[in-house]
């Protein structure tokens, strides 16, 4: 920002040198020629900066890139190993990469399915609040533009962040990947990568919208933040152990029928899922692994006739849907909710 | 008035029970300075918010230069300034910054706005602060900023809520006179919301008394302690002594002060004689106090300015209905 205003200024300064020249008629056409920016895109280039050179964001951005390549590193090592393995997904050599790992440290989709929500909060826990309590929102609201579109540029501002850094990840552990390993990827391990990082992205922005929904219902940017993160650790730690409790509280006996056997398990799941860390997972596993046929307890009778090899990118897209519809649900209802929250909201000075 | 430039019928805002404003009917003219003059809570800054159109009225309507604030306004906006209650500016950007940010905000093309930028900076006097970054600026410093930020978009209405509290008498002197300068260099429209009265009574025109929601009356400062004080006009005290210690009887003294044509309100506290009267009685009163045989310690006479206007109004003295 600071660079773009000495340039303009830079330009005005170029301006008088020229006063006395014919030049600066064509320099004038040229000033008129370029638009100023629409207000939105003003607010979502600023939000842009705002992240860009926050610490918070520096941190978090460098904590992941440090375990990106950590699980990197742990997966060149245990290649060998899964080379050697003859199973029928060695086609997919290239997906290894995110997936392969010994048990010391988990591989690349575990740890965004981890670090991801912190992410997501971290970008949006203090976005309206903050606002509110240094007394830019009053000063901005007063300026014209529409109410949502503060709530918009923001959202749309972390989005494109995430986005770009998702990207940049993936395609560094593809690009350090096809450097170290030699073999490329094919185009369905690639586009596979990609429905990985959008996938990845939208996970990400249903933690961002919570946190905004937070940030506008919560006028303390510290207490919002606990908000958010007791929501994640609830779902990454607690909500297992309860649905476990669960789980062994209503398990059929070891004698009953087998169709009460699978309807408990499919319960079970189901329950499971109501947490957007199990979607996330189940949705990635079966893209990086293409030797996932089913998300869920098959039967005999469905797995009898079927041809054993890894599913092609389509089929695979087909078991995930309702994950990833579930998920991209979750992030709109999020957002509506914080957007609805927001508009009613009574803006005050302080 | 000629040219209402704001026009506020029959505005209300309820919040459940709680009315905030109550029915307000108020007109300010072009070039006009118009004080709204309130205790803290009074429904100064809701009635503000309604004519930005940050708020919705539960009732009535507000206009800003012939434009509904409730069903238009972006376009009020584009016209009104609005210089909130401790106004907040981004912390971590440089002052230039933050009003090239409004400037953008507003679609005024960069080149433009880095000369108005630079100009208004100057004008405010933070000229040599203009890199700094604004979490580093001072209360004062960050109000003036927020005139300027305010100026950047050439209003032709700039709403002020509060604009001097937690300034120092100094800064508060260059602030108004700022203000009136604009006012009469620019021939802007200016609402000044404040419980100050000393500062309304500085700047303003006219003045709208607002207490609890209603606006109490209007009018210029002069019009306004008339209508109050038709009866009683200045207040004496005057202290009393009695030669012979302990308890001294007061009430023959009373009595006599009675009897003077003239006194409105007679109270006597700790020794203290407070009379309220029609004219100067002072000397009247004490040749009676003295011809009492009395001693007369002191005698006080007191105007009555504009913080009895202040007092009478806002702590439920005299109701205007």
């Amino acid at each position: 920002m600071k660079e773009g205003y000495k340039m303009i200024n830079n330009e005005i300064s170029s301006d008088t040198v020229f006063e006395n020249l014919d030049l600066k008629t064509n320099l004038n056409v040229k000033s008129t020629k370029c638009k100023t920016p629409h207000p939105f895109w003003v607010m979502v280039n600023k939000e842009i900066t705002d992240h860009v050179r926050s610490w918070r964001f520096i941190i978090l951005v460098s904590l992941i890139a440090l375990t990106c390549l950590g699980s990197l590193y742990t997966a060149f090592e245990n290649m060998g190993e899964a080379f050697k393995s003859t199973k029928s997904d060695d086609l997919f050599f290239f997906l290894k990469l995110f997936t392969v790992s010994d048990k010391t440290l988990p591989p690349f989709f575990i740890f965004i399915s981890f670090l991801g929500p912190l992410l997501g909060i971290s970008m949006g826990f203090d976005s309206i609040n903050s606002e509110q309590n240094r007394g830019t929102l009053s000063r901005v609201l007063s300026q014209p533009i529409y109410r949502d579109y503060i709530l918009n540029a923001k959202f749309t501002a972390s989005m494109i962040v995430i986005s770009v850094l998702f990207y940049a990840l993936g395609f560094m552990v593809m690009g350090i990947g096809l450097i170290a390993i030699g073999i490329p990827p094919t185009v369905e391990e690639f586009l596979r990568i990609i429905f990985f990082i959008i996938l990845s992205i939208f996970y990400v922005a249903l933690w961002l919208n919570l946190s905004i929904l937070f940030s506008v219902r919560i006028r303390q940017a510290a207490t919002s933040a606990l908000a958010g993160i007791s929501v994640w650790l609830f779902f990454s730690i607690f909500y297992n152990m309860i649905v476990d409790l669960i789980a062994k509280g209503s398990a059929p006996s070891a004698f009953a029928p087998g169709h009460v056997v699978i309807s408990f398990q499919k319960t079970m799941l189901n329950l499971m899922r109501i947490s957007p860390a199990q979607l996330y997972s189940e949705a990635t596993t079966t893209m990086l692994m293409p030797s996932v046929r089913s998300i869920g307890p098959l039967t005999m009778e469905q797995v009898s006739g079927a041809v054993p090899g890894p599913l092609p990118l389509g089929q695979s897209l087909l078991v995930v849907w309702p994950q990833v519809t579930g998920l991209i649900a979750v992030t709109i209802l999020l957002f509506a909710l914080a957007y609805m929250a927001f508009m009613r909201k009574e803006i005050r000075s302080r | 008035m000629l040219n209402p430039v704001i026009e506020m019928v029959g505005l209300t805002k309820k919040y459940r029970s709680f009315t905030a404003v109550d029915c307000l009917n108020l007109t300010v003219g072009k070039g006009e300075i118009f004080g709204l003059l309130g205790p803290n809570g009074a429904g100064k800054s809701t009635a503000i918010l309604m004519m930005l159109g940050l708020t919705e009225p539960t009732s009535g309507s507000v206009s800003v230069c012939g434009i509904n604030s409730s069903r238009n306004p972006i376009e009020v906006k584009r016209k009104v300034g609005y210089l909130p209650e401790e106004v907040g500016f981004y912390d971590n950007r440089t002052a230039m910054e933050n009003l090239l940010y409004s400037a953008r905000l507003n679609s005024i093309p960069d080149n433009e706005a880095i000369k108005r930028a630079e100009e208004l900076i100057k004008r405010v006097g933070l000229a040599d602060a203009k890199n700094k970054k604004t979490g580093k600026y001072s209360r004062g410093m960050r109000q003036r900023l927020g005139l300027a930020d305010v100026l950047i978009k050439k209003p032709e209405v700039i709403i002020l809520d509060e604009p001097t509290s937690g300034i120092d008498p100094q800064g508060v002197r260059d602030f108004l006179h700022l203000i009136v300068n604009l006012k009469n260099e620019q021939g802007l429209t200016i609402l000044f919301s404040s419980h100050n009265l000393h500062q309304v009574q500085q700047v303003c025109d006219r003045v709208g008394i607002f207490v609890s929601g209603k606006l109490k009356s209007v009018g210029n400062i002069e019009s306004l302690s008339k209508q109050l004080f038709t009866q009683s006009l200045c207040l004496i005290e005057a202290g009393v002594n009695e030669f012979s210690s302990d308890k001294v009887d007061f009430t023959p003294i009373k009595n006599i002060l009675q009897l003077i044509d003239g006194i409105a309100k007679l109270e006597y506290n700790n020794g203290v004689f407070e009379i309220e009267c029609t004219r100067d009685l002072s000397a009247t009163i004490a040749q009676t106090i003295v011809n009492g045989g009395f001693g007369l310690n002191f005698l006080n006479k007191k105007e009555f300015g504009l913080d009895e206007i202040y007092n009478r109004y806002f702590e439920g003295g005299v109701q205007n209905d």
